[in-house]
């Protein structure tokens, strides 16, 4: 409110009760949307916690690191699916990246005029896809092209440990390809709007020093966009770790961790849509609300660490 | 490309020289000549063609879909829109000031200054560092930034922004200067300390400089040119055109009745 005080009315004459009803209303209506947003956060971390409190006490901190799960016998370690989504996650940024980055770059200095916006529009939709969607054509073109490859890649270079194993099709390997299908877009949308905000004298003063056009690129454009790929990537790798659906339908949903893209997994989000519906015991549940937990605790983190990460390269480099 | 070194004769020369964008001319036929280590300026009123007449001269109109260019431009001998030359290649050898100070985000102070030799595969430590002090020193920034040359460009002040701007485009040692109002958007401090500056970066380049300003226009160039929409309208020395100009459209736009 300061700035309608000091813009509307002389120094001496501003006080509280001056402002006026319709800004007091507006104010109020701001508080009350603000406070919404905290209690829906903080009812959340309440009821991560308490609903976890019955495992943690029986496991301890322990549960996060345990490797075995098997509710049958009330044993209860998370590592698997912390493991699994780790792994599909990083497999679609590393996947998903570039080819992001790439294309969005095509798409705002290379790509002819005429072609921009409908390709624009094409990625805008590819994000607006339901990740069920994305999950059943998986299951018909992706895990039978998994399968393809594995098989081929067996016959070529043999037992290799990142792809040994029985050719499934499923398992970690479509996981993260479907994810990575999915993350482009919004990686590629972010970067593009990031890479259109870069002036274009920026790509100019490249020029006028001799670069060529990809030079010029490189410099003025990419090197200014660093932060903003970050966060473009960030937003990516949150989706990724939290996605459900699709990933439930392609990972192969076995407690395992094997160092194999070919093995069958499970993630933190695919144990809690697969588990959840038919758990036998408070303990499991227990435990799955523990999962939930520890999966919203590392995209909190990974939240931050990103925000950190812009914040120091902002200021190192003066943005 | 040797563009050779001659003192004194033509630096730049321009014939009939028009700029396009799709049909329509924004600059009609233009013809001028800027001798060796001379200051021109190029005043008008806004929207006449001057910042597209001066992106004609190191190719970067082109740059720009569906504008093109008619005419001929010779850098010294060079006829610079000719069939075998690379625009790459004779913008390497003219450097432009913008409006705005425009330092690479992400660069620091001197990556910023080097950049133009990086590009071209300068690695070595030393040269670096002594082209960055001789080009700051020219630039009149060495004093202010020799402490903090790993700080980004863009910590600094707008008018130290402009001078590294500047310090950048000679760096890389080039016989032509192209300004479009280098000072619009500066202090009168900073104006001035650029100003002082183009007196001594003219001992070794020529320059070519767009400003709205005509009392800078009248202390720092020799030539003054005159466009009024898209034509030049005079050329001339500094002192004739600013006392008596032959042309009324000129004289009613230094005495400020129009533009
Ligand atoms: N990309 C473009 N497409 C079409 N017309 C353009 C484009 N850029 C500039 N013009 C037109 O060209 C004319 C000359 O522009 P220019 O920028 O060269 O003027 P100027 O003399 O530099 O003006 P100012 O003093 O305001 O900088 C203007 O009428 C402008 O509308
Ligand atoms: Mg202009």
């Amino acid at each position: 409110m300061m700035f309608l005080q000091g813009r509307f009315l002389p120094v001496a004459v501003q006080k509280k009760s001056e402002v006026r009803s319709s800004d007091l209303a507006f104010l109020m209506a701001l508080r009350g949307l603000a406070l919404i947003l905290i209690l829906g956060f903080t009812s959340i971390v309440f009821f991560l916690y308490f609903q976890s409190r019955p495992l943690i006490a029986q496991e301890g901190l322990s549960f996060f690191w345990g490797r075995e799960w098997s509710p049958a016998d009330n044993r209860f370690g998370a590592l698997p699916f912390i493991y699994g989504t780790l792994v599909t996650s990083a497999l679609a940024l590393l996947l998903a990246s570039p080819v992001a980055v790439g294309s969005a770059l095509f798409l705002t200095v290379l790509a002819p005029h005429w072609l921009r916006r409908p390709t624009a529009f094409l990625i805008e939709m590819l994000a607006a896809i339901p990740s069920v969607v994305y999950g059943l054509w998986g299951i018909f073109m992706i895990v039978p092209l998994v399968r393809t490859f594995q098989v081929d890649l067996q016959n070529v270079v043999g037992d290799v440990p990142l792809f040994s194993g029985p050719p499934l099709g499923v398992g970690f390997l479509a996981a993260g390809l479907i994810l990575a299908i999915m993350i482009l877009p919004t990686i590629a949308s972010v970067c593009r709007e990031v890479f259109g905000a870069v002036p274009t004298v920026n790509f100019e003063a490249a020029l006028t020093l001799g670069a060529t056009r990809w030079e010029a690129l490189r410099m003025a454009v990419l090197r200014a966009s660093v932060p903003g790929i970050l966060t473009a990537v960030t937003l990516g790798l949150g989706r990724a770790l939290g996605e459900t659906m699709a990933v439930t339908m392609l990972v192969g949903n076995r407690a395992v961790i094997s160092p194999s893209l070919n093995s069958v997994g499970a993630t933190m989000a695919s144990i809690i849509a697969n588990e959840y519906p038919e758990a036998a015991s408070d303990l499991h549940l227990s435990a799955l609300t523990a999962v939930g937990l520890a999966l919203f605790v590392i995209s909190l983190l990974v939240n931050l660490g990103a925000r950190w990460i812009g914040t120091f390269y902002r200021r190192k480099m003066g943005f | 490309m040797n563009l050779g070194v001659q003192m004194g004769g033509e630096e730049l020369s321009l014939e009939k020289v028009s700029a396009f964008f799709g049909k329509k001319e924004i600059v009609k036929s233009v013809s001028f000549d800027v001798a060796n280590r001379e200051v021109m300026a190029l005043i008008g009123p806004s929207g006449c063609g001057k910042s597209t007449l001066l992106r004609c001269i190191n190719r970067l109109h082109e740059e720009t879909p569906g504008a093109w260019v008619r005419g001929r431009i010779q850098l010294k001998n060079l006829d610079i829109y000719g069939p075998a030359v690379d625009p790459v290649e004779i913008r390497s050898h003219i450097g432009m000031v913008f409006q705005k100070p425009n330092p690479f985000p992400g660069f620091s102070i001197f990556e910023n200054v080097v950049a133009g030799l990086t590009i071209r595969g300068v690695r070595k430590r030393s040269y670096l560092a002594d082209v960055a002090e001789r080009s700051l020193r020219a630039a009149a920034l060495w004093d202010e930034v020799k402490d903090i040359l790993k700080a980004p460009g863009l910590s600094l002040s707008g008018g130290q922004q402009q001078r590294l701007c500047i310090a950048r485009a000679i760096a890389v040692n080039p016989s032509l200067l192209l300004m479009d109002e280098p000072t619009s958007a500066l202090d009168p401090i900073s104006t001035a300390k650029i100003e002082e500056l183009l007196f001594d970066l003219k001992k070794n380049v020529t320059i070519l400089i767009v400003t709205h300003n005509l009392q800078q226009a009248a202390r720092i160039s020799d030539q003054v040119a005159f466009m009024y929409l898209g034509d030049l309208v005079e050329v001339g020395s500094t002192a004739q055109i600013f006392t008596k100009p032959t042309n009324v459209q000129t004289e009613n736009y230094i005495t400020g009745r129009f533009g």
